[in-house]
């Protein structure tokens, strides 16, 4: 590899450097030369091929998994017994999949996932919604109103986010049982809810401390109170940190399964736990392809969000970080 | 049109004086800039007149009402942020009428009034674009309009030029001054450069740690500066300060610069003194009673600077004609007697 060739220095012998940049120039401009540093296609060097191999191994190990769990569901069960676990289907079939999704044992009932589909979805908008409303209240009033014992409120909140859930699962179970909501959708959301707001709180805490105060000033000046200024001035800016918020909360309400399992109650038991017991039953044969499309099924929505967000993800993130 | 009276006003910022003990007058269609360095209070001083800061006591009269305790909005003000502040999902109509929507302002009305005010500051091309879809002296014209269509009766400026570049800057002082001539509102400016200052104001209002070290006309306050503070921060090149002492004859001696001061100068006083001399009053000239060395010359285009060498003190003096000077070389030069200033060497104070 020859080190990069640097571009002579762009001044010029002979032109006072006060010269106004209005006037014509009396030098006839330079030829211009192709910086060939940048467009050059760089030969493989002895580094850059460990790094392509150090990341095709990486890759291959997250993915091989992923490959395996394909290519077994859409296997009947006789071909997954003959072994040959990497193998392509030879008999393609959907079977397994519409059982995962509408046939399959969950416990006593024999309705597939799809009924925890609709319980997962049934406890993560609202969950997510109410979370990102609550945790841009939060951070609006920390960052702009300031009021009496702020820093001491967030700092509790903070401290929040590092006590682990188990700790709060009995005290929760007894005031949930005291309010009559044990075991009901708006338990589970509530749980969500309180879990999330840390998090929540500080990621709008942290995208409105890089919004320069004078806003909000201007906006008091013009009359704004408290809800105006927070609904068409601050919320409205909010969009990159509004889709963090959301992909964080969604994946993680989604993929939790000890809070639903505690919380939610036997009707509305989330996706998760609903595989949970699929995998679990013990009457009869694995039905590997059954289980493997059930994963899938489960494991969709969040890797979904992420392949088509994953832009606005790491945008939001990155303003986060440059602004807060 | 509205005067503002403030009084004995105190503001604390986290338990730490900003502003103490502050009167001030300004009164209607007046143009007053509040000048200092960074960290003497004016923009809390701006902000504590606009609402935006609590004080801890104090008066605050805008237009003849008592408004210490009322809201922002309740002020009668308009003001211009150096950030710009605009609402950035808005357009630019939206920005300008965001304030008069709050208020429930007819629709007809603020048509009427954002009409006016992006023809008076050439903003009717842009009225439907967004704040980045701008550039920095649109944007801080989009925030002066914003101000305007609340018609106020008071402007507060702060800062709102820091932000542009220097052609811009120069540009955008000169539409602000027909402005303030177009519409005679009150207008309160905050500014740390001093060029704004002078061109701008009609009563500069020196300030430093959250004390006003003097009022008065640009004039005013470049002729006869209160003390050696505002002698030093206003004129650029700063002015020159030479320590020595004042005899009964009114004769100055600091040094190897000896003056004699024209009668009542410096009033009675005699011992030691801190003599202030601008640049422009320290003359070039081969007949010139005081001898000192060339230090170095700064070529300014349409003027030079000069820094002599004379003793143990070092004069810049201004020369605005092609003479040419290298360092090393012995001139002759003089003082204009007539224009210098005197300062007490403990406090400052003008004698």
């Amino acid at each position: 590899m020859t080190p990069p060739i640097r571009q002579p220095a762009l001044e010029r012998p002979g032109v006072p450097p006060s010269l106004p940049p209005s006037l014509p120039h009396p030098l006839p401009a330079l030829p211009s030369q192709p910086v060939r540093t940048r467009t050059r296609r760089r030969r493989p060097t002895p580094a850059r091929i460990g790094i392509y191999a150090f990341l095709a191994t990486a890759a291959l190990f997250f993915l091989l998994p992923l490959y395996v769990m394909i290519v077994t569901s859409f296997k009947p069960m006789i071909e997954i017994r003959q072994g040959g676990i990497l193998a392509l289907p030879q008999a393609f079939t959907l079977e397994p999949w519409r059982q995962a999704w509408s046939g399959v044992c969950t416990g006593a009932a024999c309705e597939g996932i799809r009924g925890g589909f609709w319980n997962s979805v049934r406890i993560t908008v609202p969950s997510t919604v109410l979370a990102i409303l609550a945790g841009a209240v939060n951070g609006y009033a920390l960052s702009f109103w300031r009021p009496r014992g702020a820093g001491l409120l967030f700092g509790i909140l903070l401290a929040g986010a590092f006590v682990p859930v188990q700790v709060m699962i009995y005290p929760l179970v007894r005031v949930m049982a005291l309010a009559g909501i044990f075991g009901s959708l708006p338990a589970i959301v509530l749980v969500h809810l309180i879990f999330g707001m840390p998090v929540m709180t500080l990621l709008f805490r942290n995208y409105y401390a890089g919004v320069p105060h004078e806003l909000f000033q201007a906006a008091r000046i013009d009359g704004g109170g408290f809800w105006r200024i927070f609904l068409q001035v601050m919320l409205p800016m909010s969009l990159p940190v509004i889709v963090v918020a959301a992909i964080m909360q969604v994946t993680g309400v989604w993929n939790d399964y000890i809070l639903g399992l505690v919380f939610a109650g036997r009707d509305n038991l989330p996706m998760t736990v609903e595989l949970n017991n699929v995998i679990n039953t013990t009457t009869g044969t694995r039905l590997y392809n059954v289980n493997m499309a059930a994963t899938i099924l489960t494991a969709l929505l969040p890797l979904a969000l992420y392949f088509f967000s994953g832009r606005w993800f790491v945008r939001g993130i990155a303003a986060g970080a440059v602004k807060g | 049109m509205a005067n503002v009276h403030l009084r004995k006003l105190n503001i604390e910022l986290g338990g730490k004086a900003i502003i103490r003990d502050l009167d001030l007058e300004v009164e209607p269609g007046e143009f007053v800039v509040l000048l200092g360095p960074s960290g003497c209070g004016k923009s809390t001083l701006l902000h504590s007149i606009a609402g935006l800061v609590e004080m801890a006591s104090g008066a605050i009269e805008i237009g003849g009402r008592d408004m210490s305790e009322a809201d922002p909005s309740e002020r009668g003000i308009g003001m211009v942020f150096q950030s710009y502040a605009l609402y950035p999902t808005m357009t630019v109509e939206a920005n300008m009428s965001f304030g008069l929507r709050i208020a429930g302002t007819p629709k007809a009305e603020i048509r009427r009034r954002v009409a006016r005010a992006a023809g008076m500051l050439q903003l009717d091309a842009l009225l439907g674009r967004k704040p980045a879809q701008l550039s920095g002296g649109q944007r801080q014209r989009v925030a002066i309009g914003r101000a305007l269509v609340r018609e106020a009766r008071v402007f507060l400026f702060d800062e709102p030029l820091s932000n542009l570049d220097a052609k811009l800057r120069a540009e955008l002082r000169r539409e602000l001054k027909l402005l303030h001539q177009a519409l005679g509102s009150t207008m309160i400016y905050v500014t740390h450069d001093q060029v704004e200052a002078m061109t701008l104001a009609s009563r500069i209002v020196v300030m430093e740690k959250g004390r006003i070290q003097q009022i008065g006309t640009p004039a005013e306050v470049y002729e006869r500066p209160a003390n050696r503070f505002v002698a030093g921060f206003l004129g650029a090149p700063a002015m020159n300060f030479i320590d020595g002492m004042l005899d009964a004859a009114g004769r100055f001696q600091g040094g190897a610069i000896g003056l004699a001061l024209p009668a009542g100068t410096a009033g009675r006083a005699t011992g030691p003194a801190v003599l202030g001399v601008r640049p422009e009053h320290v003359a070039i000239r081969a007949d010139g009673p005081l001898r000192g060395t060339v230090a170095l010359v700064e070529p300014m285009g349409n003027h030079q600077v000069v820094w002599l060498r004379c003793g143990a003190d070092t004069l810049g003096a201004l020369v605005h004609d092609a003479r040419v000077f290298a360092p090393g070389d012995e001139v002759g030069f003089a003082i204009d007697a007539a224009r210098v200033s005197l300062f007490d060497p403990r406090g400052g104070a003008r004698l």
